[in-house]
């Protein structure tokens, strides 16, 4: 059974699921030239039997696969009369289970959900403190760019409900994306899904919550209580206190800049506040620019908010895929900021979003000296840590481990750095 | 027709006869000693030649009148111009009009253009095709329409049947972007210039009768000559022998996906790490796009180590032209140039070297230059567990690629094939290729975007690879983590009848293609 209630208000697009259509001819999936690993479904009531039609690019590898999960699903959802048509491209079963749910519940009425083994391999949590430094922007409805999506390295992957899916696919994106948690690995990134503005991203939340997820995002949260209001919703499907999904909201208004540090200290799950900013530019009426002067005051709201709240500030994406020397920069500027990590929509963009936040040569010597005055503090059992005849203060020292234990994950020290600064 | 079946070396049933000739099995890499002389054509005598050189007739059609053309004939031309060949659709326009039946057609290599002349494989013009078959001709030969078997040959293979007479070429027709009346003839000049003409080069010398075909004729002599005219019996100047902007569409962009370009870069550290790129080697330079941003990254590592790279062996395009003259390469060995830049380089350029199938691929030489090449990179459609490799089927049993020089290259001292581990939903490391091209002896690495496979038999490989972070897996390992994603492919349906031959280049047979009765889209 799906583990939400009905609708409370419209959303423009959005299907009521309890609202079913038996006359209709009901659709699901993309079609048309240069579509891959995607399909067409296209259900039809008629008065006789059923007549399954399967037309797929990889009939012959896969054709009688295709023809027993469609013949098995109408057996599920009890469709005994119609004629179902598949326009294969290349579908992955997770694809080709998602696009028929999707007709076959708009044509029932069924809260029934048909699903594929879960992969055990994504079933893991995420430390509340992990790396956040790239998280891979991917568009609900977009079955192959999530095929490949943990192959690159990023932080965390987010299977995106909002902005990048058209409102008339919204409804069977839900599907799609939650068979993507199930069914494709994402090798070890942090699973994330941003749902849609509240409230309908409530919704979304019946879909997502049970399954493998990490973290929510928040868009355009402008206030404390939404926080507040995905967390109850989370711990209400969850059937207990939500302890282990993590949120992160997105700042995207002046409202939202405004209230930041509250929605930081919203919930316990918050781990991290990020900022967009094409929709805070347009908030305040500017345009956005590649130095960011306009976005300053919000982005160092955002950024004290979340240190303050003891969370992990993050920054909103860059959207030129090509001008990979801008994004150098705009990424640096981010970090300089305080920022410890931005969204990218690319998979070109996360290596030099790595790059760009990677501690730099001088900050890795300084944080090696002062890892070594630690250490050395400590073995002497001195309460205070001293270097070059200055006091170092503990979030300092802190702070220079976590240099350090990012630049060893980045191969760019050896364990024996430190021997050598004590020498 | 009698067909016998017998298993060769490599597991595979082949017949003892293709269109009534006795061929030998594939008994292994290396283990077909051949005997006898090499194939020699007939003494010609200059008596019967034009003393002022000039052996210009007025139209392809008296040429190949001329030629002596009757049915069952062997007709070879050359794919110099690629996409945009005009020359072999226009020889066969000429011998439809003259009623002639039942021919071989030998090219080169064909492309998408040549489905013009799958109306004469019809009307039994053309009985059948020897070489490789792309795209709409390698469709209509796996659906079993083709008269008699085709039989598919590396680049190197064409060269050694035609030189060891398993093939006797009756009229070759020779195109050409500049020649003179004599028949001397280049590639580098004219409006249709494609870059050098290696592949005409073993018909030049063996063929019965050879006609030359340029829309460029220079008065003698036309330098430099690839083409000797001294092995031309004929020349004729038609409107036009290629689409210039065809001629170069073999040219690939830098590839921009994100998935190739993870491989591209896989590949370029494993060759980094493991010491086959090192001051003084030499590599194998392809055309497609993840061989083009390989060949960026090889850039990027020789510069950032300040070392280069002897020679490397083309497919030539603007990127190596750039590592020549950059200097970070000494010298290309062309076998075919994909662009303008590479036509330009191989005319201007003395270290922009032409070669041909004879010295760079022939197995039954003396030598060749694929086996002192230090790394190829090729392609594959299908990789089986025993690193076997396929190249002109897919999956679903149809042929659509030719082999063209990927057996020869196979001999490098690293073969690394980069892969991704399914297209789409069709997996490409699969338990048995659907028809073996290349031996898993000869094939070393296996690159694809989730891991990297290395041949049991190169421990000093997988030696080089321990403690680093290149993330080497089993075959099997990848092979399960492809079929987990795609699920288990079902197998092609295939009826007896053999449709083509896979020769391997010592011209024994590999493996057959049989037609398919199963696709249907």
């Amino acid at each position: 059974m799906a583990a939400f209630g009905p609708l409370q208000e419209s959303y423009s697009g959005l299907v009521n699921f309890f609202e079913y259509d038996m006359t209709r001819t009901l659709t699901a999936g993309t079609k048309g030239e240069g579509v891959k690993s995607d399909c067409f479904v296209t259900l039809e009531i008629s008065d006789e039997g059923i007549d399954v039609a399967i037309k797929s690019k990889v009939n012959t590898l896969y054709g009688d696969a295709i023809d027993s999960l469609a013949r098995e699903m109408l057996d599920f959802y009890g469709i005994r009369k119609g004629r179902l048509a598949v326009d294969d491209h290349g579908a992955l079963p997770f694809t080709l289970a998602a696009r028929l749910e999707a007709v076959m519940r708009k044509q029932t009425g069924s809260a029934q959900e048909y699903f594929l083994p879960v992969l055990p391999q994504n079933q893991y949590t995420t430390q509340r403190d992990r790396e956040r430094v790239s998280r891979l922007y991917l568009p609900g409805n977009n079955p192959k760019l999530m095929i490949n999506a943990g192959i690159y390295g990023c932080h965390g992957i987010i299977l995106d409900l909002e902005d990048s899916v058209a409102p008339d696919k919204k409804y069977e994106a839900r599907f799609l994306v939650r068979n993507a948690l199930r069914s494709v690995d994402f090798y070890g990134a942090e699973r994330m899904v941003r749902i849609n503005q509240l409230p309908a991203g409530l919704e979304d939340l019946g879909f997502v919550v049970p399954q493998p997820v990490n973290l929510i995002l928040i868009p355009k949260c402008e206030n404390a209580g939404q926080v507040r209001q995905v967390d109850a919703a989370i711990s209400e499907i969850l059937g207990h206190t939500n302890d282990n999904i993590h949120l992160m909201p997105i700042i995207e208004s002046a409202a939202g800049v405004m209230n930041a540090f509250d929605i930081a200290k919203a919930s316990g799950q918050v781990v991290a506040l990020a900022i967009g900013l094409e929709d805070y530019t347009a908030d305040i009426g500017v345009q956005r620019t590649v130095a960011g002067n306009e976005s300053f005051f919000a982005r160092s709201m955002v950024v004290n908010a979340a240190r303050a709240a003891g969370i992990q500030p993050i920054d909103s994406v860059f959207s030129d895929i090509d001008d990979t020397d801008a994004l150098l920069q705009s990424a640096g500027a981010s970090k300089s900021l305080g920022f410890c990590g931005m969204g990218c929509i690319h998979p070109r963009q996360i290596n030099f979003i790595h790059k760009a936040f990677m501690p730099d040569e001088a900050e890795i010597d300084k944080a090696s000296r002062i890892v070594a005055a630690f250490e050395k503090a400590e073995k002497e059992g001195l309460g205070v840590v001293a270097l070059d005849s200055k006091m170092i203060d503990p979030p300092v020292v802190k702070r220079a481990l976590q240099v350090m234990e990012k630049a060893r994950k980045a191969g760019m020290v050896t364990k024996d750095r430190r021997d050598t600064n004590e020498k | 027709m009698k067909n016998n079946l017998v298993r060769n070396a490599a597991g595979r049933m082949v017949p003892t006869h293709i269109n009534g000739k006795s061929v030998v099995p594939y008994m292994g890499v290396g283990k077909f000693r051949p005997s006898g002389n090499r194939h020699a054509p007939r003494i010609t005598t200059n008596a019967d030649f034009p003393a002022d050189g000039n052996k210009q007739v007025l139209s392809l059609k008296e040429a190949l009148v001329k030629c002596g053309l009757k049915d069952g004939m062997t007709i070879s031309t050359h794919h110099h111009f690629r996409e945009g060949d005009l020359v072999a659709n226009m020889v066969f326009d000429c011998v439809h009009e003259m009623g002639v039946k039942n021919l071989c057609w030998f090219p080169s290599a064909s492309f998408s253009c040549h489905a013009y002349l799958l109306k004469y494989l019809d009307d039994g013009t053309i009985s059948h095709i020897e070489g490789s078959m792309n795209g709409p001709l390698g469709r209509y030969c796996s659906e079993g329409k083709m008269k008699k078997t085709a039989v598919l040959r590396s680049h190197g293979g064409r060269f050694q049947a035609i030189q060891d007479g398993d093939v006797s070429i009756d009229i070759a027709v020779i195109g050409a972007g500049c020649a003179d009346a004599f028949g001397n003839a280049n590639g580098v000049h004219g409006a249709s210039a494609s870059g050098l003409l290696g592949f005409a080069l073993a018909d030049s010398q063996y063929a019965d009768k050879v006609i030359m075909v340029t829309d460029h004729m220079v008065p003698f002599p036309c330098i430099p000559w690839q083409i000797q005219g001294n092995c031309v019996d004929y020349t004729v100047v038609v409107d036009k022998v290629g689409i210039p902007e065809k001629i170069v569409s073999g040219t690939t962009a830098v590839t921009r996906s994100p998935d190739r370009l993870l491989i591209a870069d896989l590949t370029a550290r494993f060759c980094e790490v493991t010491g086959i790129i090192h001051d003084g080697f030499s590599f194998q330079a392809g055309a497609g796009g993840t061989a083009l941003s390989i060949g960026n990254y090889f850039g990027d590592i020789m510069r950032r180590r300040g070392i280069r790279a002897r020679f490397a062996r083309g497919g030539s395009n603007k990127f190596l032209v750039q590592m020549l003259e950059e200097g970070l390469v000494e010298y290309i060995l062309d076998g075919q140039t994909f662009d303008l830049e590479g036509v330009r380089s191989i005319r201007d350029n003395p270290r922009h070297v032409m070669t041909s199938p004879f010295t760079s691929y022939n197995y039954h030489g003396k030598g060749n230059f694929a086996s002192m090449v230090d790394v190829a990179i090729l392609g594959a459609t299908e990789v089986d567990l025993d690193f076997n490799a396929n190249v002109v089927t897919h999956s679903d049993g149809i042929l659509l690629h030719g082999i063209g020089g990927w057996q020869n290259c196979l001999f490098a001292k690293n073969v690394i094939l980069p892969v991704p581990l399914f297209r789409d939903r069709i997996p490409v490391v699969i338990d048995e290729v659907t028809t073996l091209c290349g031996p898993g002896e000869l094939i070393d690495v296996i690159v694809t975007e989730r891991g990297i496979a290395i041949n049991p038999l190169r421990q000093d490989l997988i030696e080089k690879t321990k403690g680093t972070d290149l993330p080497v897996k089993t075959l099997i390992q990848l092979k399960e983590e492809a079929e987990a994603i795609c699920g288990k492919p079902q197998k092609p349906k295939f009826s007896d009848k053999i449709v083509a031959a896979i020769k391997w280049v010592d011209g024994t047979v590999i493996d057959v293609v049989r037609q398919v009765t199963s696709d249907k889209e």
